[in-house]
């Protein structure tokens, strides 16, 4: 789960890491409140999950009443890439002496953590990557053993951070580090992390990646899923803990296993069809799930046909072929049905639906010809 | 022969009492898999139709001999049924248990490998792993494969590698081993871990590798294919059609920016000299025809 800005600042708080003093508001009187809270100058900005909203306009210094009224109100509504904009960040203005880059996440190739950090802020980090590699200093941190501040002081020596940030950016560094592990992000990333003028270090940004299956033990993510962002058809899907992607094709996919998921939606475009989505019921799912899924794909306008690529491992074919009667009793399906079923319980999945089957809910011996019949039947 | 597992392995399923470890354990057994034994703290001297219960693995290993271990608990249990069951004496851990969060695999492989240089852990979410006619651990469907031979297996991918066995047992094609690496960020078992194996098997002679979006393992066993494999290998790579920034089921599949892409993988295996089909059919296809001509 990606986190808005105001999200990652608000759990950056909780690990001790120094963020400006601000407020979230949806409307321009609200925005008002929070900048007459925090004191002038303030910065507005836009809390969109996308990058480049200061060069689309996201992004804007206020020094009075007048211009957070103008600002905010340009703002909210405004078109980011797509995403438009129904939430403001509202923060006091910090005057900047110099901006840094810090992150942590998962060197997967190398299987530990990877601390960022570079005196190159405020800029994206892959251009600074790309054209001086130099400028970021690289720490692989065994999560065995974790980052301690010595380590931490040493690091930010070596990415040439000014002398009065130093010691305040290690005990930073080792609170984001603390963040990122016990805070279970997959990514948590400042930039700029910045130097005042005052000789004080402190996060002006927060991007913030939580990992989705660490939910268990974080009661408190609970308040970071607001769902009036959210596509409708994903918020009905995760309701029913499905895993769920909106595409924008005519074919409803589902699908048992990430991977025969994916392989289903790139056969269905190579026999020119297109998904309507990417729907994986995971593994081990019942007749309920089964039934869920239908459902989902169901109140998706835009499919024409539903593909069902089962192949049955941990998942029982027999429950999903229960399941798919279940969601036909309960719900009238709009669109025609395609099966493919084969692996655990195959036969007996088979069996079960063998008296059922008409021109609107047909099964197809192999993935290839499962899709070519999809495909046809959603034209 | 065949890789990591064969008819001498013995096996303990950690989560045996539990429905997933019960349904799947079982049939491991009803395979021909020598199932020893299984481990559920509280749950010692019981047993699961015939299957005796320890209460640890330690117990479980002291007791039967036991090599490897099957884990099918849930994901906040699972890092410490891993670490249990390598201090415990267990050599090759399948864990099959999909939504371990990250920082947990993360710190349990390091473990692992800092403390237990000696153990291989295969997973987890994965699949498992199956020498057709010899073992079968975890939860991939036995009647599937084909004992005999020519070829590996190795996939990322659970349902894919399913689908990879079918379609070569299909066509009448066997298998030596065919493993599941899984398809989480950080994988006990890798694609060159295995390639390596294969190419050290003699009764391989040819490897299926199925990838997918995410990461550059694909990347890194192309280059090492490239160097080290003189076996020939044909890959299928899933998700060409997948958006970027969006997490297709898999915590690893991924694609962040231009990393990760399927185009970018398939490139890099086919300048390895390996032969790269657009969906699976087409792997199954092309394994049958270097297998006859082999």
């Amino acid at each position: 789960m990606d986190l808005f800005e105001y999200q990652g600042k608000q759990y950056f708080a909780r690990y001790g890491i120094p963020v400006s003093p601000g407020g979230v508001a949806d409307t321009v009187e609200e925005a008002l409140a929070v900048a007459e809270r925090v004191g002038y100058p303030v910065v507005v900005k836009a809390q969109v999950k996308v990058g480049g909203r200061g060069k689309a306009g996201g992004v804007k210094l206020a020094t009075g009443p007048d211009e957070v009224r103008a600002h905010a109100g340009a703002i909210l509504g405004l078109d980011i890439k797509g995403h438009v904009v129904k939430r403001l960040w509202v923060e006091h203005a910090s005057d900047i002496e110099k901006e840094y880059y810090a992150s942590f996440t998962l060197d997967r190739p190398n299987k530990v953590h990877l601390g960022m950090l570079s005196a190159q802020g405020g800029v994206e980090i892959e251009v600074v990557a790309a054209e001086s590699p130099e400028a970021i200093a690289m720490l692989a941190i065994d999560p065995v053993r974790g980052l301690d501040v010595a380590t931490a002081r040493r690091w930010v020596a070596e990415a040439g951070l000014d002398e009065p940030a130093r010691a305040q950016a290690a005990d930073l560094l080792v609170a984001l580090y603390r963040c990122y592990t016990e805070g279970d992000c997959d990514l948590a990333e400042i930039n700029p992390l910045i130097l005042t003028p005052g000789g004080q270090v402190h996060a002006l940004d927060a991007k913030v990646t939580l990992d989705d299956n660490a939910a268990f033990r974080h009661p408190e993510w609970d308040e970071f899923r607001g769902d009036e962002f959210e596509d409708p058809r994903e918020r009905r899907a995760r309701e029913k803990g499905l895993n769920y992607i909106g595409l924008d094709g005519s074919v409803g996919i589902i699908a048992n296993g990430a991977g025969l998921a994916m392989s289903t939606l790139d056969v269905v475009n190579q026999v020119g069809g297109s998904a309507a989505n990417f729907l994986d019921i995971g593994g081990g799912a019942n007749a309920d799930v089964m039934a869920a899924a239908l459902e989902v794909i169901n109140a998706d306008p835009k499919v024409r046909s539903i593909f069902v690529n089962i192949f049955g491992g941990i998942t029982r074919v027999d429950e999903v072929a229960k399941g798919v009667l279940e969601a036909l009793a309960r719900v009238d399906i709009a669109s025609p049905i395609v099966l493919r079923l084969d692996g655990t319980n195959a036969v007996e999945g088979r069996a079960i639906l063998a008296a059922h089957l008409n021109d609107r809910l047909v099964t197809e011996p192999t993935m290839l010809e499962a899709a070519r019949r999809a495909v046809a039947l959603a034209r | 022969m065949s890789i990591f597992v064969d008819e001498s392995t013995t096996v303990i399923v950690q989560g045996l009492t539990g429905s997933q470890g019960r349904f799947h354990g079982l049939r491991n057994r009803a395979y021909g898999t020598r199932v020893v034994g299984g481990v559920t703290p509280g749950k010692g001297g019981t047993d699961v139709e015939g299957i005796p219960v320890f209460d640890s693995v330690r117990e479980a290993v002291e007791t039967t001999g036991a090599t490897a271990s099957f884990i099918a608990v849930p994901p906040r249990f699972a890092s410490a049924a891993i670490l249990e069951a390598a201090e415990g004496g267990i050599e090759f851990i399948v864990c099959i248990t999909e939504g371990i969060p990250a920082q947990d695999e993360a710190l349990t492989y390091n473990r692992l490998v800092e403390e237990h240089p000696g153990v291989r852990l295969l997973g987890p979410n994965c699949p498992g792993i199956i020498s057709p006619g010899k073992c079968n651990i975890g939860i991939t469907s036995g009647d599937i494969a084909l004992p005999g031979g020519p070829v590996g297996i190795v996939s990322r991918s659970g349902t894919l590698t399913y689908q990879a066995l079918y379609e070569l047992s299909q066509k009448g094609v066997g298998q030596t081993t065919c493993v599941g690496i899984g398809g989480d960020p950080v994988p006990g078992t890798n694609f060159i871990d295995c390639l390596e194996a294969f190419q050290a098997d003699p009764e391989t002679k040819a490897v299926m590798m199925i990838g997918e979006i995410g990461g550059s393992e694909e990347e890194r066993a192309a280059e090492w294919i490239a160097q080290n494999m003189d076996k020939p290998v044909v890959a299928y790579v899933a998700g060409v059609t997948a958006p970027p920034g969006r997490k297709m089921g898999h915590a690893g599949a991924i694609i962040s920016g231009s990393k990760g892409t399927a185009q970018a993988k398939m490139a890099a295996l086919a300048d390895a000299g390996v032969r790269v089909c657009q969906n699976p059919t087409e792997a199954g296809e092309a394994m049958v025809e270097i297998v006859r001509a082999l």
